[in-house]
C-alpha cells in the first residue's frame, strides 16, 4: 500500500497551531506518511513533527470556512490546529485519521526511520536473556537456561531461553506448560544475593473445575524451596476472582497439593479497569472548572491511585517474603503478563540495587516486560483519548512506571536515571521511531525481524550524549532494600506525565536547573581541591629535598 | 511546682500511631514539658513535648498492659502512650491538665525561658523589626500618605497599633468618625502601599450600615484614600467575606458598604469563609489523616470534605483578586472582613507577598508577619489558644497562610529565600509560646504584658539558626525578572502539606530529601571554596615561582568557577546533617517477622509501609530545644 493513497492533500499554508503555554505558530502544514509536520518556515521558531502513531483521536469543528482540527496524542498533548478552507481541514483531518490508525505493523514508522546517529552499541543484543543468566550463573548453580521453547512452541510469549530450576528436566517442563495459562510454566524472575531466595512468576495453574492437579508442576515449584522452608505464592487476585476464573478453566494452587506454599491474594485489578481508570484520571485532569472539590471527587472517581497503592502494595509484599521472611516467592494471576509483570519488576526495584541503575532498569525492562511478554502492542494501542471501544488497551506499563516514580519521588537519591527517563519510556511505548516496544512478545518480534529491521531504542538512550539528558545528579549508589511508603498520604499524582500540559514547569524546570549547576560546582571545587592538595604535596617533598643536604 | 505529682514513670510505651509497633521507656513531666526517652543502649529516642504545645490530652479507656494517654498537640503530633499503673497515668493526666491551660499569660513558657543570652542582646533582638523603616521602604509617608496621631495611647482603637497611616486629606475629625462606624473601631488605614502605580491595599472592619445607616465621615475617609491614587478613578472595595455572611450581618447592624453612598468605589465580595468554618474543616482534616490503614478512596473523599483545600484555594484567590487589582489596574483597594483580623489579614498579607518580593525573603517574611498579623491585632492568644480561653475563637487562620505561602512555594521554587521548614518552624512557635511575639491579642496588651523587656524575640534566634531555613534553589534574580507572582490557582496545584501536617509520622516522608541533600552540598561547596582558598595561599607562600605553568589554576574571586551568585548564604552553616543510610538500625527497631499465620496480610498492617526502614534523615526543624534540654535537663526536674 502507498501512504499517498491515503493523503489526500499534503500541504496545506497558513494553518495556525495552538498548543498549552507556548506561544502560537503560523505556517505550512505537510502530511508525511508517518508525520503531521508545521512549520513557519522561520529559524527561530520551533517546528512540530508529530508521529502519526502518536495520535489517539481527533476532532473537527467549523466557524465558517475556518476549519479546526483538535489533535489529542497519546502522550496527553492536546494541540489544536486552525485551517483556512472547509475541503482542507476535512481532506486534512481524514488523512490523519487514515494515517495514525494503520492496521498493520510493519508499515509502522520503526520499519522506515533510518538512525542520524551511528549505533555504537546495538540495543537488540544489549540484554539477551543469556547475558541477565550469566550473573546468576555466578552467584548459583542452582537453575538453568533451558532452551525447551526455543521455537515457541511450548509457549508462545515467552522467549527462547528461560531459567528454570536446574533439575527440572525439558520433559517436566512441556507437561507443566500444559497445566499452566498460555503455557506460562513457572519461571526464574529475580534472584536475591543477600539470601539466595528467589521470584518467579507464571501463569494461573489450569485447576478448573474439577481441581486437576499436575505433579510435575508441583515438582517444579518445590524444587525452589529450601529443605524445610515455605514459600509463599502471591496471587494478585482476589479469592473471589480467581475462584470465578475455575469456571473458565483457570484456578488457583490448592493447599492440599502444594503443603509447602502459603497463597495471598492481592487486589490488582485487570486490564480493562484499568484502561477506564486512564481515561477518568486523565479527564478529571483536563477539566478546567477550577472547582476544588470536583477536582477531589475526580480523582478519587478515577481510582487511579488505588491501583498505584495496590500495585506497589502487592510488590511490596513480594520483595518482603523474599528478603524479610527468607522465603521464596511464585508471582501470577490470570495470564501472568500484566499484574504479575508489575509485581516482580517492582520488587525487583525494591530489592535490587542494580535495577535503580539506568542501564539495570533497561534491562528491567527488557526482562520482565519485553522478554516476559506483555502485550505492548495490544495494551499500548490506545491511550486516553480514543474513541473506539476499548479491546485489549490498557496502561499497565504506564502504572509500573507510576510505581516507579513513587518510588523514585521517596528515595530520589537512589536512582541513576531521572523522571524524564520513566516518561521518555511511557512516551515510546506508545509511539515511537524506534521498535522496541513493537510486537507483543518475542516470538511475534523474531517474526517481524525487529532486530534487523528497526533501531531499539536503546541504542538510542545509551549514547553518551543521550543517557546524560536521563542522569539523575543527585544519585549516589545505595544498596540497600528501599521500601516505599504506601500510606495515600505519601502517594502523590504524577505530574510529569498526567498535568506536563496542563500546566507551565518552566519554573520547576529552572529550579532543576540550578540543582543541577550547584551539584555541578560542588564536583568541580572538589576535583580542584583535590588538585590544589596534590601540588602542595609535590611542593613540600621537593622543598624537603632542596633541604636535605 | 505542686502541679507535678510524678515526675517520672518508668515502663511506659510509646505506641505508633499507624501500626502496632511500640517502643518502651521512660516518661518525664517536668515544668514545662513533657519527655518520653527510650530505653535503648544507642540512638535512643528522645520526645520532648511543650506543655503549650497540647491541645488535649485524653485517658482512653484501660486495657491489658496498662492505662493509654492520648495526647494531641498544636503542631499536628500525636501520641499515644501505654502507662503500666492506672495510678500513674492518672497523675500525669491530671497534672497535664493544669499545666496545659496557663490561667495568665505569666504562666506562658515566654516568661521563663532564658536562652542565656545578655540582655543587650535580648533588647536588640526586639529592635530587629522596625514597622517604621518598612513603611519607608514603602515610600511612606509620601505626599499622599501621612502618619497619624489618632490612635496615640490606643484612643480610637484598641486593637489597632499606635502608629497608623492615613491619606493626608484624611482630617482626624474623619477619622474619628470613620472609625465610629467601624466595627471595633478599625477604621480604613493603610496596610500595603504599591509605589510603582501608586495604588494602596488598605484594611479596615465592617461598616456599621445595618440596613441604611451611613456616615460621611466614613465616606469622605474611602474617598481620600480613592484620591491619593492619581492612576484610577476609583477603587475597590473587597469584603473577604461570603455575601450571605455579609447580609446576614446587616441585622445585627453591621454589614458592607453600599455603592450608592460612596463615590467612586467597586465593591465586591470574595468569599473566604469564618474561623468557625475553618476550624471545623482542619478538624475534619486531620481526622482523616489520622484514620489508620486509610485507602486512597477515604483519603482523597475525606481531603474533599474536609474542605480544607478549597479554603486554602479561596484564601489565595482572593489575594490574587487583590493583586491584579493593584499591579494590573492599579487601582488601591480597601480589604475588610467583619472585624478585619482574620480574612483581611490573611488577604492583605498574601497579596502583599504576591507583589513585592521582598516579602519573599526571610527577613521581608518576619517583616510581613509584624505588620499585617501582629501589629494589626490578630487575635494570636484566642486564636490558638494560648490562655484556657474559649474554644470557640481557636481558628487556624494564620496556619492557613502559612500553607498559603508554602503552595506558593511549591510553583514557585527560586522565588523564595526562605524553604518550608522556616514556616514549619514559625508555625511551631506561634504555639509554643516560647518567644514574646505572638503572645497576647493586641499591641496594647503586648505593651501592658511588657513583653520587650521581659520575653526574648523570635525573629533573631530564627536569623540566627537561618542557614537551615534557607532555599537552596532561590535566585534573587527572581525578584527582577518576577516582581509580582502569578501563581495558577487549578485545584491540582494545591496539594496536602505533608510535612507540616504529618511533620512527626516519619513513615509517610521521602526517605531522602533533596532539599536537605542539596542544602549539605552546598555547606560542603562553601567549606571547599575556604579549603581552596587557603591552599592557594599556602601555595603561594610555599614558592611563587615554582608553580610550573600547570592547568589547575586556583579558583580565585573572579574564577568563572565561583558563581552562586543565587544565594546569600553568609552565615556559616553550623550543624552537619547526618546522611547514615541505617538499614542496619532500621531493621534491628522494626521488624518483629512476618506473622505465623493467617493468609492474608497487607502491607500497612505488618511492616513494608512502617517498615523499620530508619529514617534516612532528621528534619532538622524538628530539632528539640536544646537549650532547655542543657537547662533543666532530666537531672534538675522539678518535683
Amino acid at each position: 500500500m502507498e501512504f499517498a493513497e491515503l493523503i489526500k492533500t499534503p500541504r496545506v499554508d497558513n494553518v495556525v497551531l495552538h498548543r498549552p503555554f507556548m506561544p502560537t505558530v503560523e505556517g505550512t502544514l505537510c502530511l508525511t506518511g508517518h508525520h503531521l509536520i508545521l512549520s513557519s518556515r522561520q529559524d527561530s521558531t520551533e517546528e512540530l513533527w508529530l508521529l502519526h502513531s502518536n495520535i489517539d483521536s481527533i476532532e473537527k469543528r467549523f466557524m465558517g470556512s475556518l476549519g479546526t482540527i483538535i489533535v489529542k496524542c497519546k502522550d496527553l498533548r492536546i494541540i489544536q490546529l486552525d485551517i483556512p478552507g472547509m475541503e482542507e481541514c476535512l481532506n486534512i483531518a481524514s488523512s490523519i485519521e487514515a494515517l495514525s490508525t494503520l492496521d498493520s505493523v510493519s508499515l509502522m514508522y520503526p520499519f522506515f526511520y533510518r538512525p542520524m546517529f551511528e549505533v555504537i552499541e546495538d540495543g537488540w543484543n544489549t540484554f539477551l536473556p543469556e547475558h541477565a543468566f550469566k550473573q546468576i550463573e555466578t552467584l548459583t548453580d542452582e537453575w538453568r537456561l533451558s532452551s525447551v521453547n526455543k521455537d515457541f512452541t511450548v509457549c508462545p510469549s515467552y522467549p527462547p531461553l528461560v531459567a528454570v530450576p536446574k533439575f527440572i528436566d525439558d520433559d517436566t517442563l512441556r507437561k507443566v506448560a500444559t497445566f499452566r495459562h498460555a503455557g506460562r510454566f513457572p519461571v526464574l524472575s529475580y534472584y536475591h544475593k543477600k539470601n539466595g531466595m528467589v521470584m518467579m512468576r507464571a501463569g494461573q495453574p489450569l485447576t478448573g473445575t474439577n481441581g486437576r492437579r499436575c505433579k510435575e508442576d508441583e515438582k517444579l515449584i518445590n524444587a525452589t524451596l529450601r529443605a524445610g522452608k515455605r514459600g509463599y505464592i502471591i496471587d494478585t487476585r482476589t479469592i473471589n476472582v480467581a475462584q470465578q476464573a475455575k469456571a473458565r478453566g483457570g484456578g488457583f494452587e490448592q493447599e492440599a497439593h502444594y503443603p509447602q506454599w502459603r497463597r495471598i491474594h492481592k487486589a490488582i485489578e485487570r486490564f480493562g479497569i484499568l484502561q477506564e481508570s486512564l481515561i477518568k484520571l486523565v479527564e478529571a485532569c483536563n477539566d478546567q472548572s477550577h472547582n476544588m472539590d470536583r477536582w477531589l471527587s475526580k480523582l478519587e472517581a478515577s481510582n487511579w491511585l488505588t491501583h498505584v497503592k495496590e500495585i506497589l502494595t502487592t510488590a511490596c509484599l513480594a520483595a518482603q517474603c523474599i528478603d524479610r521472611e527468607g522465603a521464596s516467592v511464585l508471582v501470577h494471576g490470570t495470564e501472568g503478563t500484566d499484574s504479575t509483570l508489575q509485581v516482580t519488576a517492582l520488587a525487583q526495584i525494591i530489592l535490587d540495587p542494580g535495577c535503580r541503575t539506568i542501564r539495570g532498569f533497561q534491562s528491567l525492562v527488557e526482562r520482565e516486560w519485553l522478554q516476559a511478554g506483555h502485550q505492548f502492542q495490544q495494551r499500548c494501542a490506545q491511550s486516553a483519548f480514543s474513541n473506539s471501544k476499548p479491546r485489549w488497551e490498557a496502561p499497565v506499563f504506564l502504572l509500573f512506571l507510576d510505581c516507579v516514580w513513587q518510588i523514585l519521588r521517596q528515595f530520589p537519591c537512589s536512582f541513576q536515571f531521572n523522571e524524564h527517563f520513566l516518561v521518555l519510556l511511557f512516551e515510546h511505548a506508545y509511539a515511537s521511531q524506534f521498535g522496541t516496544f513493537l510486537g507483543n512478545n518475542a516470538n511475534e518480534r523474531v517474526k517481524l525481524k525487529l532486530p534487523q529491521k528497526t533501531v531499539s531504542l536503546w541504542s538510542w538512550v545509551n549514547r553518551p550524549q543521550v543517557e546524560e539528558r536521563f542522569l539523575n545528579p543527585l544519585f549516589e549508589a545505595n544498596s540497600l532494600v528501599i521500601w516505599p511508603s504506601v500510606a495515600p498520604q505519601s502517594l502523590l499524582l504524577w505530574e510529569g506525565v498526567f498535568l506536563r500540559w496542563n500546566r507551565s514547569s518552566k519554573c520547576l524546570d529552572e529550579a532543576y536547573e540550578e540543582m543541577v549547576h550547584i551539584i555541578e560546582y560542588n564536583k568541580e571545587l572538589q576535583s580542584k581541591v583535590n588538585a590544589l592538595r596534590r601540588q602542595l604535596a609535590q611542593l613540600e617533598t621537593e622543598d624537603g629535598l632542596l633541604q636535605t643536604p | 511546682m505542686d502541679y507535678i505529682r510524678t515526675p517520672k514513670v518508668e515502663q511506659v510505651k510509646l505506641l505508633d500511631r499507624f501500626s502496632n509497633k511500640f517502643t518502651s521507656g521512660t516518661l518525664y513531666l517536668t515544668a514545662t514539658h513533657l519527655l518520653f526517652i527510650e530505653a535503648s543502649d544507642n540512638n535512643a529516642q528522645e520526645i520532648w513535648i511543650l506543655h503549650h504545645h497540647i491541645a488535649s490530652v485524653e485517658k482512653l479507656s484501660l486495657t491489658t498492659s496498662g492505662c493509654p494517654l492520648l495526647i494531641q498537640c498544636r503542631n499536628f503530633r500525636v501520641v499515644q502512650f501505654v502507662v503500666p499503673r492506672e495510678r500513674d497515668c492518672h497523675d500525669v493526666y491530671s497534672s497535664l491538665l493544669r499545666l496545659l491551660r496557663p490561667v495568665s499569660f505569666n504562666h506562658l513558657y515566654a516568661f521563663s525561658y532564658n536562652p542565656k543570652q545578655k540582655e543587650q542582646q535580648r533588647e536588640e533582638g526586639w529592635q530587629l523589626i522596625d514597622l517604621a523603616s518598612e513603611f519607608e521602604r514603602m515610600g511612606v509617608p509620601c505626599d499622599h500618605w501621612q502618619l497619624t496621631d489618632a490612635n496615640r495611647g490606643y484612643k480610637i482603637c484598641e486593637t489597632y497599633p499606635q502608629d497608623l497611616y492615613v491619606p493626608i486629606s484624611a482630617s482626624k475629625p474623619i477619622i474619628v468618625g470613620s472609625s465610629k462606624f467601624r466595627s471595633k473601631g478599625r477604621f480604613p488605614v493603610l496596610s500595603y502601599f504599591y509605589q510603582e502605580k501608586k495604588a494602596a491595599v488598605c484594611r479596615c472592619s465592617q461598616p456599621l450600615s445595618g440596613f441604611s445607616a451611613r456616615c460621611l465621615e466614613d465616606e469622605h475617609m474611602l474617598q481620600a484614600i480613592s484620591k491619593t491614587n492619581p492612576n484610577s478613578r476609583f477603587m475597590y472595595v473587597m469584603d473577604t467575606r461570603p455575601k450571605l455572611n455579609a447580609l446576614a450581618n446587616r441585622a445585627a447592624g453591621k454589614g458592607y458598604e453600599n455603592e450608592d453612598n460612596y463615590s467612586n468605589i467597586r465593591f465586591q465580595f470574595v468569599g473566604i469563609e469564618n474561623i468557625h468554618v475553618m476550624r471545623a474543616s482542619l478538624q475534619k482534616l486531620l481526622e482523616v489523616l489520622g484514620s489508620r490503614a486509610l485507602s486512597v478512596t477515604d483519603y482523597l473523599l475525606g481531603l474533599e470534605s474536609s474542605g480544607w483545600l478549597r479554603h486554602v484555594k479561596a484564601v489565595l484567590d482572593a489575594a490574587m483578586v487583590l493583586t491584579k487589582a493593584v499591579t494590573v489596574e492599579g487601582a488601591s483597594v480597601l480589604v475588610h472582613c467583619s472585624d478585619g483580623w482574620d480574612r483581611t489579614a490573611q488577604v492583605c498579607s498574601l497579596g502583599a507577598l504576591l507583589m513585592d518580593p521582598y516579602y519573599r525573603t526571610l527577613k521581608g517574611f518576619m517583616v510581613l508577619i509584624e505588620k499585617d498579623w501582629i501589629s494589626f491585632g490578630h487575635k494570636f492568644a484566642d486564636r490558638c489558644d494560648q490562655l484556657d480561653g474559649d474554644p470557640k475563637e481557636v481558628s487556624p487562620v494564620f496556619t492557613q497562610f502559612l500553607e498559603c505561602v508554602w503552595q506558593l512555594t511549591e510553583q514557585f521554587p527560586q522565588a523564595f529565600q526562605y524553604n518550608e521548614w522556616f514556616l514549619i518552624q514559625i508555625h511551631e512557635h506561634v504555639h509554643s509560646c516560647q518567644y514574646g511575639n505572638f503572645l497576647g491579642n493586641c499591641q496594647r496588651e503586648r505593651e501592658e504584658l511588657q513583653l520587650k523587656e521581659k520575653t526574648h524575640s523570635l525573629w533573631p534566634a530564627l536569623l540566627d539558626d537561618q542557614s537551615h531555613y534557607l532555599n537552596p534553589f532561590y535566585c534573587p534574580g527572581y525578584a527582577e525578572t518576577h516582581p509580582v507572582l502569578e501563581p495558577s490557582t487549578l485545584p491540582f496545584h494545591f496539594k496536602l502539606w505533608r510535612n507540616l501536617y504529618h511533620q512527626f509520622d516519619r513513615t509517610m516522608h521521602p526517605r531522602q530529601s533533596v532539599l536537605n541533600t542539596v542544602l549539605a552540598l552546598r555547606e560542603k561547596s562553601q567549606e571547599l571554596e575556604s579549603t581552596a582558598r587557603a591552599l592557594q595561599a599556602k601555595l603561594q607562600q610555599l614558592d611563587f615561582s615554582s608553580l610550573p605553568g600547570d592547568g589547575n589554576s586556583i579558583p580565585r574571586e573572579s574564577d568563572p568557577l565561583a558563581r552562586p551568585q543565587s544565594l546569600i548564604l553568609d552565615a556559616p552553616l553550623s550543624r552537619k546533617e547526618e546522611q547514615e543510610e541505617g538499614e542496619e538500625a532500621g531493621e534491628r527497631r522494626g521488624q518483629g517477622g512476618l506473622p505465623g499465620s493467617g493468609g492474608e496480610r497487607t502491607v500497612e498492617g505488618s511492616s513494608s509501609s512502617e517498615n523499620g526502614y530508619s529514617e534516612l534523615q532528621q528534619p532538622f526543624a524538628k530539632q528539640e530545644p536544646q537549650l532547655v534540654s542543657l537547662e533543666l535537663g532530666v537531672a534538675k526536674m522539678t518535683c
